[in-house]
Order: structure tokens, then C-alpha cells, then sequence
């Protein structure tokens, strides 16, 4: 111990410390409170797989489903007909027009914004718009829906003269596409900000033009981010249900034409889910075993995700 | 005389011919301002080609500032100015009519931190020449990358990676390819700031070593803390203090026989 003089305060020279066993309680009862916490968001997500599987598998022990057909038809009506089919394709196809028109839209406005704001606009500029662009993100997506429906479906039509139903997958995939802008434009622009200073300063250095310093280092350089951004969209896109319910339309088809009434997997889910059906008729099934679909391919993008940040991320110190 | 240099110490010690060199960079009345603030009062200075010019003093005495005026890489600090004199024999570096990008091209800048580009190894090296060269083809690439590498003194450890990251190479290796990349564009000029602060010893010898090498054929200005660094591979000396020049001259002279007080007192490690 140090040798105490007049001067050493008090509490030094008449220590009396902590008990260490509560201490020693107190930290366990600290570890078994997060473990608890950590292990239930787990517990949750696997008992929700858990239900999709079992639910499916319910589903499929039923006379009128075959997995066979379901993996490999291209008919789904659950409702109508002399036979109910239950193919999963013309879902898939519906999910899939969508989230490509919306990546369409999405990709290219939003990466074009990101690199605007991070490497073009002044920073007074960069401070309006990029709050006013994730505004976007905060409106509900059951006004996006009725967007498509009066605006987006009319324009195309009359504006365009494009011949399109009522309800179509082209409008419904502009729509989702305006909604998932901000989640790339947002994201994108993090990840461009993110790439160091120095790595511009070389680039200028070295006589490249502001347009050479975006696109040949900084936009390569946050590669990473912006694919884990692109496919973030991509998995909001395939999962987005409001949108698609009401603009969408309700009519399963293996369609190559975007103009056409078509239904994603979210949509019969939202229709079987709202409408008048027995709670255990087949088609009641059928809602599991199309989630289940839906959540092997959004788990496989993520699985994807991590994979491509791994290959691709540069750790810069 | 200053305790520490002797003319051992001094490897290009002045002679007949330092007499005679040509200014290449010449500044007259240079102020320079970030702001209200003037960082740069008054500079008068003739820097030659061909040969090493060292910029010395403690920090925030504007010496980095000067650098990166001669190729403009202040242009994007939105705040600085300047005014004076800053030319090349043929070129007026202030001018708004100046091309930045071939001004550039002609005067290379090497970072305090090693900025390799998270590419590979040749793209490092190649992508001033793709930038600015038209009309080359694969072979002229090759032979120009292998040429800037083994100039930079880096081709040995590196030939038979030239796909894999820069980033993988260590801090002195990475140094040494962005100077290999500087002198990829063909410059006249390299301006290095500080290119050894963040090496080891071993590393910042092999970075000197380069430089006594490259000497004569470029007309290279290094800034550094290290005044043994500035005496070991300068020819000229040019000693900043508060925004002015305080003296400069050769590097025998300001080492040995420093004219002012300062200086003297400055190189003999009292201040700074």
C-alpha cells in the first residue's frame, strides 16, 4: 500500500470496497439477462420457421397437393375450377416482375442520387435532399399502393399510351421501385462517404477528373456496400405486400407480358389470409407453403449478401 | 556550426555545378490563405530541376501547404487562395486557364500515408496511364507497369503477384507503389509529403534510397519532420517557420553553416 500522507483523500486511506461476491452475483445475473435476451430473438425466429414447416407439411399431406406439382407446376388456383392446381411458378413469376421492374427503377436513380450526394453536391445541398430522400422511405406503402392505382396506372395508359389492365405489374413494380430508391440511395451513399479521403486525394493527384475519381476508385471502392444496399432493396422488393395487394392484382399467371393483372406470392398470402375461407381448407394451407418459398429465397439473398461483403469488403484502417 | 551535421552527413554537398542549375519551379511574392487565415506570407523561391529540395520546420509551418499549391490540390479545400507568383518555365500554375488535369499529369504527389487504390497491384500502377494515355494496347501497358515497379524498386517482391491486392503489401511496399504509380504518368515534378512518417526504419532507408535514385531525372520536393531525412537526401534546403521562409539554400550550407539563428537553432534540434 502507498504510504499515506495528510494530503491522500479520505476515501483511499479508509477503503472499503465492494463485496465481491455480490459483485460476482451481480455479473451473472448480467450474463443470463443478455444471453436470455440474445437467445429469444433466436427462439422467435426459429419457432416462426418451425411453424412454416410444419404448417407445409400439413399442407401437403392434404389429397389435392402434390409437392411435385407444386415445385414444378405453372398452374395456381386455389379457388376456382373443376381441380385446384397448386404450382408454385406463376406466384414466383408475379414476385419476380415486380421486384425486377422495381430494381430497374430503383437501381440506377438510386446509385445516380448516391453519387450525386456524396461526391457532387455541396454539403448545404447534401443536407436537404438527403433527409427529403429517406423521407420517402417514411410514407406508408398503402399510399404507394393507391399511387400506383390513380396516378402511375392512369399516366401509363393515357399519358403513354401504353395498353395495360387495371391492375398490372408494371405499376406496381414503379411503385415498389419509387419505395426501395431510398434503401439503395440511402445505403449507397453511406458506403461511397465510407471510402477514405485518401483514396480521392490519389485519384486527384494523379490528374483524374471529379467523374474518373467517382466512377474508377470511389464507386468501385464501396462496391461492397452498394451490392449489400442493392440487395437489401431486392429483399424489401419480393417481401413488399401492400403494394402489390392493391395494385398488383389477384390473378396467378406465368406471364412474360408486365402489362398483365398478376398476383405475387405476398399478395395470394394477403387474399387468402383476408378472405372468406374455411381456416382448414387446403388453400388455407397454401399460405405456409408459399411463405415458406418466400422465406428460403430472401434467407438464400442474405446467405448471398454475406457472402459477396466478404469477398469484396477492402478493410481500410 | 551545428553539433549534429557534419559533411558526412550531407550526401549531395553543393558544388560547381549546383551553381548552375536551372530554376524549375519558381514562386515570387506566394501568399497563400485557408480563410482569414494566412498560412503562406511572401515566398520567394527557385527550385531546380532535376534535383532534391527539401522543405523542413515544425508543423503548421505551411510547408505542406506550399506542396500541394504546385499541382493545385488545394483546388478542393473550398476556403484556400492565393496570390503571387507559382510557375513552371512554362506554365503559370495559378492561372484559371491552367488545365489541373495535365498540370497533374506533369507534377505527381506521394502522401504521408501510403493511398494504394483497394486494386490490384498493376491496376495500381496502370490507372494513371489509363487515364491519360490513348491508344495503348495490352503489351505497352505491361511494359510500362513492369518499368514504373522496377524503377520504384518494388518489381522483385512483386512480379509474381501483380493480381492480388495492393492493399496486402506492407506500409513501405505500399509507399513504394504509390510512387510507382506517380511516375507511371511520366511526371517532371514529384512532390512527396512526409512519404516516410508512417514507415519503419527499414522501410523509410529503402524509400531514401529511391529517392537518391529518381534524382536527376525528376525534380523531386520532399517535405519532412526528419532533418536527417532533409540532409541526407536533398540538395537544397529550404527552412519554413510561421508561414515564411526563413532561409534556404543548399543543403551543405543550411546544415552546416545556417545563416540565422534560427535556423541554426532549429536544425540543431533546440526547437520544433
Amino acid at each position: 500500500m502507498a504510504i499515506a500522507n495528510d494530503a491522500t483523500p479520505r476515501i483511499l486511506t479508509q477503503r472499503s470496497l465492494r463485496s465481491l461476491g455480490a459483485t460476482r452475483v451481480g455479473e451473472s445475473l448480467i450474463y443470463v439477462a443478455l444471453a436470455g435476451c440474445a437467445l429469444f430473438t433466436v427462439l422467435i425466429t426459429l419457432s416462426i420457421i418451425g411453424l412454416l414447416i410444419g404448417q407445409t407439411l400439413q399442407f401437403f399431406s392434404m389429397p389435392e397437393t402434390d409437392v411435385w406439382e407444386f415445385v414444378t407446376g405453372t398452374k395456381w388456383n386455389p379457388l376456382l375450377g373443376e381441380t385446384k392446381h397448386f404450382g408454385i411458378w406463376p406466384l414466383i413469376c408475379g414476385t419476380m416482375w415486380v421486384t425486377v421492374i422495381a430494381m430497374a427503377i430503383a437501381l440506377p436513380l438510386g446509385l445516380v442520387s448516391a453519387i450525386y450526394l456524396a461526391e457532387y453536391a455541396p454539403a448545404w445541398l447534401r443536407n436537404i435532399l438527403k433527409p427529403s430522400l429517406e423521407l420517402l422511405a417514411g410514407i406508408p406503402t398503402v399510399v404507394y399502393g393507391f399511387f400506383a392505382l390513380v396516378v402511375i396506372t392512369p399516366f401509363l395508359r393515357d399519358g403513354l399510351g401504353i395498353q395495360l389492365d387495371y391492375y398490372n405489374a408494371l405499376s406496381a413494380g414503379i411503385a415498389v421501385g419509387i419505395l426501395c430508391l431510398p434503401t439503395i440511395a440511402s445505403l449507397s451513399e453511406d458506403a461511397l462517404r465510407a471510402v477514405p479521403g485518401r483514396l480521392r486525394e490519389a485519384a486527384y493527384g494523379l490528374g483524374g477528373t471529379k467523374f474518373d475519381v467517382s466512377m474508377k476508385v470511389v464507386v468501385p471502392a464501396a462496391l461492397s456496400g452498394i451490392i449489400s444496399a442493392f440487395l437489401l432493396a431486392v429483399a424489401r422488393a419480393i417481401g413488399e405486400t401492400m403494394i402489390v395487394a392493391l395494385a398488383a392484382g389477384n390473378m396467378a399467371r406465368l406471364t412474360a407480358d408486365p402489362r398483365q393483372q398478376i398476383q405475387t406470392m405476398t399478395g395470394h398470402m394477403t387474399q387468402m389470409a383476408t378472405g372468406d375461407i374455411s381456416n382448414f381448407g387446403v388453400e388455407y394451407f397454401s399460405i405456409y407453403s408459399v411463405a415458406l418459398v418466400l422465406f428460403l429465397i430472401t434467407f438464400l439473398l442474405s446467405i448471398l449478401g454475406n457472402i459477396i461483403r466478404m469477398r469484396f469488403q477492402e478493410a481500410y484502417d | 556550426m551545428s553539433a549534429q551535421f557534419t559533411s558526412e552527413t550531407i550526401r549531395h554537398p553543393e558544388s560547381k555545378e549546383q551553381k548552375s542549375l536551372q530554376p524549375f519551379i519558381t514562386l515570387s511574392d506566394f501568399n497563400a490563405w485557408y480563410g482569414d487565415f494566412q498560412a503562406l506570407h511572401n515566398l520567394n523561391l527557385e527550385i531546380p530541376g532535376q534535383r532534391v529540395t527539401a522543405f523542413i520546420g515544425p508543423s503548421g509551418c505551411g510547408k505542406s501547404t506550399l506542396l500541394k499549391w504546385i499541382n493545385r490540390m488545394n483546388d478542393v479545400v473550398p476556403t484556400a487562395r492565393a496570390s503571387g507568383g507559382l510557375r513552371l518555365p512554362d506554365v503559370d500554375i495559378l492561372s484559371r486557364s491552367t488545365d489541373v488535369v495535365s498540370l497533374r499529369r506533369r507534377i505527381g504527389i506521394v502522401f504521408q500515408k501510403p493511398n494504394p487504390f483497394p486494386k490490384s497491384i498493376y491496376d495500381n500502377v496502370a490507372f494513371g496511364p489509363r487515364l491519360h494515355f490513348a491508344g495503348m494496347n495490352k503489351n505497352d501497358l505491361d511494359e510500362l507497369v513492369e518499368w514504373a515497379l522496377k524503377k520504384a524498386a518494388l518489381w522483385n517482391e512483386v512480379k509474381d503477384r501483380l493480381n492480388q491486392s495492393a492493399l496486402g503489401l506492407s506500409g513501405g511496399q505500399q509507399q513504394r507503389l504509390c510512387i510507382a504509380r506517380a511516375i507511371a504518368v511520366g511526371p517532371e515534378i514529384l512532390l512527396m509529403d512526409e512519404p516516410c512518417s508512417a514507415l519503419d526504419p527499414a522501410s523509410t532507408a529503402r524509400v531514401e534510397d529511391l529517392i537518391a535514385e529518381l534524382r536527376g531525372q525528376y525534380t523531386i520536393v520532399i517535405v519532412t519532420h526528419n532533418m536527417h531525412q532533409a540532409a541526407r537526401c536533398s540538395d537544397r534546403t529550404a527552412f519554413f517557420f510561421e508561414g515564411k521562409i526563413i532561409e534556404e539554400g543548399s543543403t551543405e550550407q543550411l546544415f552546416i553553416r545556417p545563416a540565422k539563428q534560427q535556423t541554426e537553432d532549429y536544425v540543431s534540434g533546440k526547437f520544433g
